[in-house]
């Protein structure tokens, strides 16, 4: 599995992750929230940044079931879901994961069926290859 | 001004295979070569090069193989597909602004034979990759079917939608021997039973795996009337980078949904002297076919979320509303990082395509949608 190439403006967010914590980088002085992590607030253009714990809450805001030709290990899995989420804290802020049936199952271990763009759904956190990752799971509606 | 100010006055391309012997710079000098004999132009006198950053034959090496003379302006663009169409708009304005005299853009890739760029794991993508690659959104078909996904749900679009834009492409490419798909035509039965490559997305809402190059010659206006071919006008350019845009993965603003085309088509009708109703022909960029519905949306051929609709009855066929991909577009000519589009819109506006638009006067040529675009209005 590809684990991610962390840069140093999203290193945090792996590191509050490796916590069991979903955070997201906020602007220290206006206070807007911006994902993908960046050095400065495009809103008021403070280079202050500090990192705002989420409820871990969100709705599926779309999503994709590949299908081979893809990398071995993803291959293997196939069909599975990468979805979209929307944060129920920052709708704008959507985050690319996997909805799953526990924290540590294989992508592919939610029936497709079950998927649908506005579920809700809250993450939790595995660990793979040595990098805590976020999960989702799918919460009674 | 820009405005008519250059011409495209010479085009050039090689065979386009799944696999071809020859190497990519060998591809990019025939291509090049060939594009100034259309124009009746000595490689000499060449002082201007425009091409990808993707491109891996830099300038130097097709200047001294050619024997251009000495260069005055060289360019690459950025955003794989996205800079096809800045390529053109880059040398017109350098032609315009008169730094330099004639102008070649191109592009030469073995994508058919060559690697798949998503396989590779060592470098990151020109993506936000770390948040993206590891959940198994690796290909740029994912995360385009991400976003078909969402417009289909919120628009109403349809597969039958996404089947009209892949027919349309495949019925100019029978007509095009030089079409990869030439011979080889599309039922709705075949796309309905097609496989998967990453739902919604089937196998024909894919673009083809090619090998192949296209280059095409710009010089002033003055100069484009003394020759050999018609000179096709280049009208308006225009580049694209929305505010908050995130490149390909483009999810993290207001509305996912309205690409770079929305900033690339209101720069590109304020300069023209006319507008989306007035287009003769459409070459728009095509790796995945929702591209389409989108991209008739963002340059104003039907208002938000009727881009599917709008394909409906034909209307992207000969004869339809807005003639489509003529020569078979990257989905069923050859994708070539979408150069195959703008020298079919010069084709186009000689009266020279195989699927000919009786009298077509003005064409729009689009570069990839969903990543930093660009796009060029031709006219004769």
């Amino acid at each position: 599995m590809l684990t991610p190439v962390i840069d140093e403006d999203g290193a945090p967010f792996w590191e509050y992750a490796a916590r069991g914590e979903l955070r997201v980088q906020a602007c220290a002085a206006c206070g807007e929230l911006r994902f993908p992590p960046r050095p400065c607030c495009p809103h008021c253009r403070s280079f202050d940044s500090e990192w705002r714990l989420m409820s871990g809450r969100g709705r599926i805001w779309s999503y994709v079931l590949p299908h081979p030709p893809l990398l071995p290990e993803y291959a293997a899995q196939a069909p599975y879901n990468a979805v979209l989420v929307e944060l129920a804290d920052a709708p704008r802020i959507r985050l690319v994961g996997n909805v799953v049936a526990a924290p540590g199952a294989p992508l592919n271990s939610v029936d497709p069926a079950r998927l649908r763009i506005g579920a809700p759904v809250r993450v939790a956190f595995t660990e793979v290859d040595g990098v805590t990752v976020p999960r989702w799971l799918l919460e009674r509606s | 001004m820009l405005k008519d100010a250059t011409a495209i006055v010479g085009i050039g391309q090689t065979a386009f295979a799944k696999q071809l012997h020859e190497t990519e710079k060998t591809l990019a000098c025939r291509a090049v070569l060939a594009a100034l004999d259309d124009a009746g132009i000595d490689p000499g006198e060449v002082d201007a090069f425009a091409s990808y950053t993707m491109e891996e034959t830099d300038e130097v090496e097709v200047a001294k193989a050619v024997g251009a003379g000495d260069v005055t302006f060289f360019s690459k663009v950025g955003y794989g597909g996205g800079g096809s169409c800045a390529t053109v708009g880059h040398l017109a304005a350098a032609v315009a602004t008169g730094q330099a005299s004639v102008g070649v853009a191109w592009r030469s890739r073995k994508r058919g034979s060559g690697p798949r760029p998503w396989k590779n794991t060592a470098v990151q993508l020109p993506t936000p990759g770390q948040w993206t690659r590891p959940f198994g959104l690796l290909r740029p078909a994912d995360e385009i079917g991400m976003l078909a996904r969402r417009y289909m749900h919120e628009y109403g679009a349809t597969r039958d939608h996404l089947f009209n834009v892949a027919l349309a492409c495949r019925n100019r490419a029978n007509q095009n021997p030089a079409a990869i798909m030439y011979e080889r035509p599309l039922t709705r039965e075949m796309y309905m039973t097609a496989r998967w490559i990453s739902e919604p997305l089937c196998l024909f809402d894919n673009c083809l795996e090619t090998d192949g190059a296209l280059a095409c010659v710009i010089v002033s206006a003055e100069r484009a009337r003394d020759c050999r071919q018609k000179p096709v006008y280049v009208h308006a350019a225009a580049q694209g980078l929305p505010a908050q845009h995130h490149g390909m993965v483009n999810y993290w603003n207001d509305d996912p949904l309205s690409g770079p085309a929305w900033t690339a088509a209101r720069h590109l009708w304020k300069q023209a002297d006319f507008g989306p109703a007035d287009v003769d022909v459409a070459q728009i960029y095509d790796a995945f076919t929702p591209l389409v519905p989108l991209s008739l949306e963002g340059y104003g051929f039907c208002g938000r979320g009727e881009g599917g609709a709008f394909t409906e009855g034909g209307a992207l066929e000969i004869g339809g509303r807005l003639p489509l991909n003529t020569g078979g577009g990257g989905l069923s000519e050859a994708y070539v990082h979408g150069f195959n589009l703008i020298n079919e819109g010069v084709k186009q506006l000689r009266g020279t395509s195989t699927a000919q638009v009786p009298d077509a006067t003005t064409c729009l040529v689009t570069a990839g949608e969903g990543v930093p675009t660009s796009a060029v209005l031709l006219r004769s």
